[in-house]
């Protein structure tokens, strides 16, 4: 074998044993590590799989929603403004939608009701999301029972159950026919909850969008790219890396220090003087080191994103959600969807190995300088 | 054959507390033979072995070291002639490793490793592979009768069990010269005179032995081919018994 190689082996099979040899130190070293690495992992992957959930959200959003302001307050908007819309120039089609919430007493839970236009969906029946399913213990043929508007309950039968590829934009969501649910809310006839715009060129929906105020001046446009930046902002790539970046200097500067303190012992630094002594270069005692903080920071950064990933994609987050998403309490369980941005986790690999190897270098360097027969008069 | 020239060693040079440990000393230690440097304490006997053995440099004359296999660290036939004073510090490492085996006073084992991994040690960085290493390892702990501690921790032995293990490990990387500072200082007289019937194996092996001590048992050694006695830093007198 190539003896440079072998001369990595063997000097790496003496740093597991050195590190081997101080377990008490070097286990709780890796433990505060791990740990450290978890939280931030946890971090990047909920932050991610938010945005993604989001994105996904709004690529199915309409381009343009229109709802209708009474005093400041959202309120039901007549259907017939339809009419006046789709006769402004660019507008190729406006769609009623009907939506709203629903507060499940049994579950504690949210659901989104949506009125759908699907066509096989029965009367009395719904189609829910997997969430909803999982709250409520649910499945096809069961039933729901959902108070309408005087307290008395309506038994909706359960005809399908969303696939989704995003579990957030399906997870809370009922669909039912319209007048199921215009019944089941005494939904003022002829208004909609909003109207959905799309025009033919997307240049010219904020002309579109100024006209609209023009002729209903009690409506309020909302632009799909208008959500979009509402969500870049929440979830903004930058400075969420800003935040992994500044989090992990900082940690890292709290592990050095704490590792500074505790310090190169006396006997670590004798030892450097013997294998000084018995022929060791300083580049060997260094290179002893690195495969020391190597292992350390290595082990904590798979165990930590390893751990991170299990925290967030199969227990849903469960440490954090409530603090990251204030609405999540009255939300169905859902699970994320796993999704790893590699090019976060290089760079949370290069901040966390990077500073603690030269952590745990630069002290070993100075003691290595020493000359070799120092040793000779210990 | 190690031959020292004029050799000066001086501490804290410029300063107040200017210390010459070793003036112009000079002698010659032939190949295969005994040496002991004897002297007071003090007398700068192990100063002198650290300039010999590429740990030092000295701060004038000269060391020029041949017949030690050392050439071909540096391109040139094994036994050249290489002056060793104006080297790189690399090559000292280089030349150290692989020409000169050091027994320590205080024997400086590596505590909490196991008596097997301190023989392997000066090894690691030269690249030899693990197994043969540890084969080697095992063999010399074999020859010193303390292979039934090779994987006992050094902190657990006797005195005389730790010099062996320190001279197996001066003997891993197989050199030709061995350096012994004070061997005796920490041994009775039963385990001082083994320690010489070692010596008298290096000897027969061909190697060349150089011997700081002040322990009659080993200065009055009928084993030794050359006493030089040392005084403040110069030589008394270089005989042959
Ligand atoms: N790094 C140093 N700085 C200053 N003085 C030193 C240094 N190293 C050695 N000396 C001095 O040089 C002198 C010679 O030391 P050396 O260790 O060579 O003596 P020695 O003959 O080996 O003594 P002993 O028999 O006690 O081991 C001593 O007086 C010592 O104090
Ligand atoms: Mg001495």
């Amino acid at each position: 074998m190539n003896r440079s190689l072998q001369r990595h082996l063997n000097i790496l099979d003496f740093a597991l044993s050195s590190l081997w040899r101080r377990k008490g130190k070097n286990l709780a070293l890796l433990a505060v590590y791990t740990l450290i690495i978890f939280i931030i992992a946890s971090i990047v992957f909920f932050t991610q799989a938010l945005k993604r959930e989001a994105d996904l959200v709004l690529q199915d959003a309409p381009d343009l929603v229109v709802q209708r302001m009474v005093a400041g307050r959202h309120d039901p908007i007549p259907v017939s403004y339809g009419t006046g819309i789709a006769a402004i120039r660019g507008v190729s089609e406006v769609t009623p939608r009907f939506w709203g919430y629903y507060y499940d007493p049994v579950t504690g839970a949210n659901f989104t009701l949506v009125a759908s236009d699907d066509q096989e969906l029965k009367p009395e029946a719904i189609s829910i999301g997997s969430g909803v399913a999982r709250t409520s213990r649910i499945s096809i043929g069961d039933f729901l029972p959902l108070k309408d508007i005087k307290g008395s309950p309506v038994l909706f039968s359960v005809q399908k159950i969303f696939p989704s590829s995003s579990e957030l934009v399906a997870a809370d969501l009922i669909q039912l026919r319209q007048e199921d649910f215009q019944r089941l809310f005494d939904f003022p006839a002829g208004r909609a909850t909003d109207l959905a715009v799309s025009a033919g060129n997307p240049a010219e929906l904020e002309t579109i969008a100024a006209k609209i105020v023009h002729d209903f001046p009690d409506t309020r446009p909302i632009l799909k790219s208008e959500m979009i930046r509402t969500y870049d902002s929440v979830f903004d790539w930058r400075s969420g890396m800003v935040l992994v970046v500044l989090a992990v200097a900082v940690l890292s500067f709290i592990i050095f220090a704490w590792d500074k303190a505790t310090g190169l012992s006396a006997e670590e630094k004798k030892e450097i003087g013997i294998l000084k002594s018995i022929g060791w270069e300083t580049t060997d005692v260094l290179l002893l080191k690195s495969w020391e903080g190597i292992v350390i920071s290595l082990s904590a950064f798979l165990f930590g994103v390893s751990l991170g990933y299990l925290h967030v994609f199969f227990f849903s987050a469960s440490l954090f959600e409530h603090a990251l998403k204030g609405w999540s309490v009255l939300y169905p369980e859902f699970k994320l969807t796993p999704v790893i941005d590699p090019y976060l986790i290089c760079l949370l690999f290069l901040l966390s190995v990077g500073p603690y190897v030269a952590a745990t270098v630069v002290p070993s360097w100075l003691a290595a300088t020493v000359d070799p027969d120092a040793a000779m008069r210990s | 054959m190690i031959e020292v020239i004029e050799v000066s060693k001086s501490f804290n040079v410029g300063k107040v507390n200017q210390f010459d440990a070793v003036s112009r000393v000079s002698c010659r230690i032939a190949p295969g033979e005994l040496t002991i440097l004897k002297g007071p304490s003090g007398s700068g006997k192990t100063t002198l072995m650290t300039l010999i053995g590429c740990m030092a440099r000295p701060s004038s004359g000269r060391i020029v070291l041949s017949g030690i296999g050392a050439g071909s660290l540096f391109g040139q036939q094994p036994d050249a002639e290489i002056e060793i004073t104006s080297l790189p510090e690399r090559f000292l490492t280089g030349i150290r490793r692989s020409a000169f085996g050091f027994i320590f006073q205080q024997f400086n084992l590596v505590r909490g490793i196991s008596v097997l991994e301190n023989v392997m040690l000066p090894a690691y960085p030269t690249g030899v592979n693990h197994k043969v290493l540890r084969e080697r390892a095992l063999t010399l702990l074999e020859t010193f009768n303390i292979a039934r501690h090779a994987s006992s921790q050094v902190g657990l032995l006797s005195g005389g069990e730790m010099q062996r293990v320190a001279i197996a490990r001066a003997l891993i990387n197989d050199p030709s010269v061995i350096i012994a500072d004070e061997p005796t200082a920490h041994l009775d007289s039963r385990l001082s005179r083994e320690f010489m019937a070692l010596i008298e194996g290096f000897k027969s092996a061909g190697k060349t032995v150089l011997i700081a001590s002040h322990d009659p048992i080993v200065f009055d050694s009928p084993l030794a081919d050359q006493v030089i006695e040392m005084r403040d830093g110069a030589l008394i007198d270089g005989s042959r018994p």
